[in-house]
């Protein structure tokens, strides 16, 4: 009888906290929604902002968003993969060697950002004088892709059946041939959806952002495709405040009058385009998941 | 395409031995051209172990700086000389107030998380797979200036309104951090609950155990080593945050006497700082050293981290 | 053997650091290039209070200068002078002489003082305040005077909000008020606006803003000795909190950076948006600061 008055009780407790749980998130998701989506109309995204009037938008930060979030991609991916495959199809797993290595990414995972965005601030900003410019940023936000990146996709190949390797070998390819012509294509399902994630995570980057790709977004021109243009949105030496710092910028330094609504409005945006990669990424991960079954079912 | 190509001409001998010294030369191209993107991790992290540490070691050997006055020193007068005319650096209230943010936010956190994580996959595993996954695999993904966003227009003026004075404090940012990271915490707490073998709930069911008793006894035993990890991972990302908690904190480095005053963290005097602050001064060496002592900490909670993944290794095997 | 591995890693890496901390001071302070040639990019780094006024300048310049191009960032004063004693930048926009931050060589760059700003104690709208002697002012942020009823207001405790330390309004206002007092420890925020913010919304509470962000209805400014901001006050030293933009070249301005500045002291900017912002133009000042606090009659 007791224990079953205990059971009960427990049970009760767990659905209660739950409960509970479930309400904040949902109040946190409505109040940023609600607060944020009131101010977002298309004006706002394809506006640039403004300092000191009221209605700027968001487009240029926006923009730079992507663009970064597209340059560390760039960089990050080849060696990600690189680093993954060596990791799962050659490493010896016994080796002290490959050990520190595995190390050295558990530990780049979980540096603060802060401390990534300093690094970078010391090392590109200010060393290497490329200045607050998109490319310091997007090494910046390379630090953080390398190892979410590195652990989805070994996590990726390491789901493929040993079967096929051994298929592969047996027929006379070389483990390298192997991993490209078999184990890799694959993978590419599950590594598409990995990446996307990750992307979903860097997008709302701000802290390693500060102090390397700059808290100021020039108007870009859009009619200038030039790179080596400084009004050029493809420019990398430019300086380029993202979505994210745009909203801590708006909050401790707008001299807009409307600043707490371009702040509601734009963490509204960026939660909608985090959401976007969550679903995305499970979109392209299934479609190419069918793509790649009923291809090799033939 | 090439490789069918060469199947199909006409000298199978010279074409299979050439085609061999081609795999061979291929297969030493991938598996150093693989190699070498692993050692460029590891060389971005010995970098930034380098550098960081090489600037947060100037306030000890250029500036003079006593290493302990500065850990346990609590006057943090970076700029302004007091009556002796010596500025003083004690960092010691800011690395009580990121100790102390960390670990309420994480105590906290941490029985709503199990409490979720248990609903979401021992009493309603269906609902919780097809919605609770992903709503909590979103928050996850919610960016942190949000959270702080948040905290600012509505943690601080709830708390002004309730308890008085300005809002601004160690109980915020505790707020705030405990939102953010508990997501974190329950998603990674579903996955080591989820690791716990089916034939261990049956087990116990079939021996009469209720289900709490289950859950209590078992489950729960089973996976603490997966829910500690999952604990010291949110707090180090707790630990780490800078923007949120700069936001709601107060930023006024003293020590707390209170959740309700002021306070400060180890990330929110380094963001405001570094601007302000030139390179090759003394007042820049000691924010360095603030990131030092952070970059520090993570090492300490990965070491953590592996330590109870260690342990786990050990007792699984031994079933 | 792992363990070994990663540790012997670790010890050298600390080893290594240490030596390397303990022999190169300032890794851009050796570095300088000389990049103010007569370029068609000039980039402008430095104080983030200045920040809007010379963005909006300088999209001025570039409409009458199509072939210039100016990119303008934030980063906080201290950031724009290292940056332009490094050589890095065109020009380093700073909040505070050069000779009041520690680590920057004043004899490598020369001054451009382009506006002056006037700083005033603002209190929450419930105090009824309206005046505070300069040495009241100085007690309250000495943390002697805690208290409203001890400077004639309702009895309620005072809330000082403070800049964070080395930031350019903060260097001012305790140079005028402080007269080398260790202000009191309290909350400490980065910018203009979240002061302004936090000022509005919190009972009882004191702290000071530049005059272009004393706006709002839930805030005041408090008069001091019985004088208020104004422009004409602050021209003749009357109204002593107050203190210059400086703009910071690397060596003699040259070229499209000479003629930048020069631009931004012509009377069109300086009557226009400089007054618009809240700045007072540098034309009318009858007296002169130097980096010591002291006022000479020009």
């Amino acid at each position: 009888m007791n224990t079953k008055v205990t059971n009960k009780i427990a049970i009760g407790i767990i659905y209660f906290i739950s409960a509970l749980v479930i309400l904040i998130l949902a109040a946190l998701l409505i109040s940023i929604l609600g607060q944020g989506l009131p101010h977002v109309s298309w004006h706002f995204l394809i506006s640039h902002s403004s300092s000191f009037e009221s209605g700027g938008g968001i487009s240029d930060q926006l923009f730079n968003s992507f663009y970064l979030l597209i340059v560390s991609m760039i960089i990050s991916l080849p060696i990600a993969l690189g680093s993954a495959i060596y990791l799962n199809e050659f490493a010896d797993p016994k080796s002290e060697f490959i050990a520190v290595f595995r190390s050295a990414i558990e530990v780049l995972s979980s540096l603060p950002s802060v401390v990534v965005g300093l690094f970078g601030f010391l090392l590109f900003v200010l060393k290497f004088h490329m200045g607050f410019s998109v490319l310091s940023g997007a090494i910046a936000l390379t630090f953080f892709n390398l190892p979410l990146l590195t652990r989805s996709i070994e996590n990726s190949l390491a789901a493929i059946p040993n079967l096929q390797r051994e298929a592969g070998l047996a027929l006379g390819l070389s483990k390298w041939e192997t991993t490209e012509k078999v184990i890799f294509p694959a993978a590419v399902p599950s590594i598409v959806t990995g990446v996307v994630l990750a992307a979903g995570r860097v997008f709302g980057e701000a802290a390693a952002l500060l102090f390397t790709s700059g808290q100021s977004a020039p108007q870009l021109n859009w009619y200038n495709w030039n790179p080596l243009n400084s009004n050029s949105p493809l420019n990398l030496m430019r300086p380029a405040e993202t979505l994210a710092v745009h909203i801590w910028k708006v909050n401790s330094e707008g001299t807009m009058p409307d600043a707490v609504e371009v702040s509601a409005g734009s963490s509204a945006v960026l939660i909608v385009m985090v959401f976007i990669f969550n679903l995305s990424a499970r979109f392209f991960g299934n479609m190419l998941y069918k793509k790649m079954t009923s291809g090799t079912g033939k | 395409m090439a490789r069918r190509n060469k199947k199909n001409s006409q000298d199978p001998i010279k074409e299979s031995l050439l085609r061999k010294s081609i795999s061979a030369k291929k297969d030493m191209f991938g598996r150093s051209l693989s190699l070498s993107a692993l050692i460029l991790i590891g060389v971005v992290v010995f970098s930034i172990f380098f550098f960081v540490l090489s600037r947060g070691l100037m306030a000890f050997t250029l500036d003079g700086i006593n290493p302990f006055k500065f850990i346990f020193g609590t006057v943090w007068n970076p700029t302004t000389p007091d009556s002796n005319g010596n500025l003083q650096f004690g960092a010691f209230p800011m690395i009580v107030g990121s100790f102390l943010v960390t670990l309420l936010s994480a105590l906290v956190a941490t029985p709503f998380a199990i409490a979720t994580a248990l609903f979401m996959v021992e009493l309603q595993s269906n609902w919780g797979k097809k919605i609770m996954h992903p709503v909590v695999e979103l928050l996850v993904g919610i960016p942190s200036v949000v959270y702080g966003f948040i905290g600012l227009t509505v943690v601080v003026p709830l708390l002004r309104k309730t308890f008085g004075g300005s809002g601004f404090g160690i109980l915020a940012g505790t707020i705030v951090l405990f939102v953010m990271i508990l997501p974190t915490i329950t998603s990674l707490t579903v996955d080591a609950l989820r690791n716990v073998p089916n034939h261990y709930r049956e087990l116990a069911l079939a021996i009469g155990a209720t289900r709490w008793q289950m859950i209590y006894k078992v489950i729960l035993r089973a996976a603490t080593p997966g829910i500690l990890t999952a604990v010291v991972f949110g707090m180090a990302r707790a630990f780490g945050e800078a923007l949120a908690v700069q936001m709601v904190v107060g930023n006024a480095p003293i020590m707390p006497n209170g959740l309700l005053e002021s306070a400060s963290t180890l990330t929110s005097i380094l963001t405001q700082g570094i601007g302000n602050t030139s390179d090759g001064s003394v007042q820049n060496d000691v924010l360095w050293t603030l990131a030092t002592l952070l970059l520090i900490m993570s090492l300490f909670f990965n070491l953590i981290i592996r330590f109870i993944g260690k342990r786990t290794n050990i007792t699984q095997g031994g079933h | 053997m792992k363990k070994n591995l990663i540790r012997i890693g670790i010890i050298l890496i600390a080893v290594l650091a240490l030596y390397y901390g303990s022999t190169h001071r300032g890794l851009t302070s050796n570095t300088v290039s000389s990049t103010h040639a007569t370029t068609k990019n000039i980039l402008i780094v430095g104080s983030t209070a200045l920040q809007p006024l010379v963005e909006k300048a300088s999209s001025m310049y570039e409409k009458e200068n199509p072939n210039t191009s100016i990119s303008v960032q934030g980063g906080g004063s201290g950031a724009g002078l290292t940056q332009v004693q490094a050589g890095s930048v065109q020009i380093g926009d700073s909040d505070i002489f050069a000779s009041q931050e520690e680590g920057i060589k004043p004899s490598k760059i020369v001054d451009h003082k382009v506006a002056v700003v006037g700083i005033a104690p603002v209190v929450n709208k419930d105090i009824n305040v309206s005046n505070l002697s300069m040495k009241q002012l100085r007690d309250i942020f000495t943390g002697k005077i805690t208290n409203w009823k001890d400077v004639g207001g309702p009895d309620m405790a005072i809330t000082v909000v403070n800049r964070s330390s080395g930031s350019g309004t903060r260097t001012v206002f305790e140079d005028s008020v402080l007269k080398g007092e260790t202000a009191v420890k309290a909350q400490e925020q980065d910018s203009n606006g979240t002061v302004q913010k936090i000022i509005s919304s919190t009972p009882g509470s004191i702290s000071y803003l530049a005059s272009g962000y004393i706006s709002g209805k839930n805030l005041r400014a408090v008069k001091v000795d019985n004088v208020s901001l104004t422009t004409e006050n602050i021209e003749n030293n009357k109204w002593k909190i107050w203190g210059y933009e400086h703009m910071y070249t690397h060596g003699k301005a040259e070229g499209q950076t000479a003629s930048f500045i020069k631009y931004f002291k012509s009377k069109k900017v300086q009557n226009g948006i400089v007054k618009e912002l809240g700045y007072i133009p540098l034309a009318g000042m009858k007296v002169d600061k130097n980096s010591q606090g002291k006022v000479t009659s020009k």
